[in-house]
């Protein structure tokens, strides 16, 4: 068995940002690994930039992270200089200047969501190379080739909060049941005009799907009948 | 390493081309020469009052135990400890160097450090190295905010946890801490789960060995338990010392050779006394 301790860490992972009515739905799971290793089986791959905007990491770890550090210390200045907030696309841009500037050095693709009051709820996707989409809803990392079928045809527009927040939820169970690379638990963030809402969905609240298993103390538990000796 | 996806010269930041040499020249089959290494467990938990860390002690050269009673829990502050694991000479100037950073800090702020300042300096250091500082890092403490535990992997990235294990023993110590973690743990639960982690990493993990050390960090101050368990004391050692009588090794053959007069003059006088 092959480990592979000493690879960089990486977040194989799925990451989805939806619009809504109101604003916007940013899920993602939470797993991290090193080669085959679990590194992490509850980290936070939506990290918060502002009040308003946060955003979906996937692929290396350490250059996610960095991004995000420099797009949040930028944005703190600029909004102190604008002296007020900074908008979704504004930050959107910001990730894409870093992305595309460093290509070369940098393996990260982001998922920017956020609420301003020019534009509403919006979602930017920034891919590997450094490109900017604004779509309706945008899916990333490993997990996501699992779901382009499934969002082509369930999402809609105009969503309520609580269908929009259920199709993430939905979507990224969906993917943690195919891609080995995603796992973990399911973390949203709903943004909107009144604020922030942050929740997780452990394993066990999420539905199952084909072949899937009800959870079980032991393994013993699945057998017909007790073993006899 | 992140493969680079566009192979444009940087235009900034460091230059790898020779460690990007070396890797070609290890595929081909030169060998490079061996490292200290670490071949570690490292652990840390948060507890009820604060953060415990804990490691082994082992040093190894390739498959050579180099040093059997070695320090891995390094001093960054006095509220802040971080245990090392990787190259130990990385390990060691990389805490050492942030360390002083920390203290520069702090006689300049006048306030006591903390653990997310440290985290920041140790990420961004191995970020910008890019993986080659291998360093992989357990860091704790406690501050003004509350208790803290991160780890820091070589390439610069970060994560936040209630317990962490690193090092080659890191699965072996993960398994105890999955199957025996709770929250609000006392300072007796903690230490006694940090060191049976610890001594499964070095009873089931050939990159790990000798002696646990651990280090209890609360608000009020450390406690820095050097040596903690012994589980591998040296048994053949004879306590009246080591002496043979005389013939213990047998004589098989004796041939004496007497010393020649080499010293030879050849112009002027000797000198007199």
């Amino acid at each position: 068995m092959d480990l592979n301790l000493t690879a960089p860490h990486s977040m194989g992972t799925t990451i989805i940002g939806v619009t809504y009515k109101d604003g916007v739905v940013l899920g993602a799971d939470s797993r991290t690994s090193t080669g085959m290793y679990v590194a992490n089986r509850a980290s936070d791959k939506i990290t918060q930039l502002t009040d308003n905007v946060y955003l979906c990491r996937s692929g290396s770890a350490a250059d996610s992270q960095v991004v995000s550090d420099y797009v949040r210390y930028y944005l703190h200045q600029h909004t102190i200089q604008l002296g007020q907030p900074a908008t979704v696309k504004v930050t959107a841009n910001l990730i894409r200047l870093l992305s595309y500037q460093n290509k070369n050095m940098l393996e990260t693709g982001l998922i920017v969501g956020g609420w301003d009051q020019y534009g509403g709820g919006q979602i930017y996707s920034v891919p590997l190379g450094g490109t900017i989409v604004e779509q309706p809803f945008a899916i990333g990392g490993s997990g996501s080739s699992y779901l382009y079928g499934f969002f082509d045809q369930a999402w809609k527009k105009d969503l309520t909060e609580e269908a929009a927040e259920d199709l993430v939820k939905k979507a990224v169970s969906l993917a943690i049941a195919r891609d080995g690379a995603s796992g973990g638990v399911v973390r949203t963030v709903i943004i909107n005009k009144d604020g922030v809402k942050r929740r997780f969905f452990p394993g066990d609240a999420l539905p199952l799907w084909h072949e899937e298993l009800e959870p079980c103390n032991s393994l013993l538990d699945l057998l017909p009948e007790p073993m006899s000796t | 390493m992140a493969k680079a996806a566009v192979d444009v010269p940087p235009k900034g930041g460091f230059s790898f081309d020779l460690c990007r040499r070396n890797e070609m020249l290890v595929k081909k089959g030169a060998e490079l020469p061996k490292f200290r290494k670490t071949g570690t467990t490292i652990v840390g938990l948060v507890f009820k009052d604060g953060v415990i860390l804990g490691a082994d002690t082992r040093a190894t050269e390739g498959p050579i135990v180099c040093d059997k009673n070695c320090e891995k829990i390094h001093y960054m502050a006095p509220n802040i400890y971080c245990c090392g694991a990787g190259t130990a000479a990385d390990t060691e100037a990389v805490t050492d160097m942030v360390s002083s950073q920390l203290a520069l800090h702090r006689y300049a702020t006048g306030r006591e450090s903390r653990v997310i300042t440290a985290l920041t300096l140790l990420k961004s250091h191995l970020f910008s190295y890019q993986g080659h500082v291998s360093a992989a890092l357990v860091l704790g403490g406690v501050d003004v905010t509350g208790p803290h535990l991160h780890t820091i992997y070589p390439h610069g990235s970060t994560d936040t946890l209630p317990f962490a294990t690193m090092g080659s023993g890191s699965l072996a110590a993960m398994a105890m801490f999955e199957s025996r973690y709770k929250e609000g743990m006392t300072r007796e639960e903690g230490i006694k789960l940090v060191c049976d982690a610890i001594c499964s990493g070095i009873f089931n993990d050939l990159g790990s060995g000798s002696n646990v050390d651990v280090c209890v960090i609360t608000k009020d101050g450390k406690d820095y338990l050097r040596n903690h368990q012994l589980p591998n004391p040296r048994t053949y050692v004879s306590t009246r010392g080591y002496s043979f009588t005389k013939g213990q090794t047998e004589v098989l053959s004796t041939k004496i050779t007497p010393m020649k007069e080499k010293v030879e003059i050849i112009e002027g006088d000797a000198m007199e006394e």
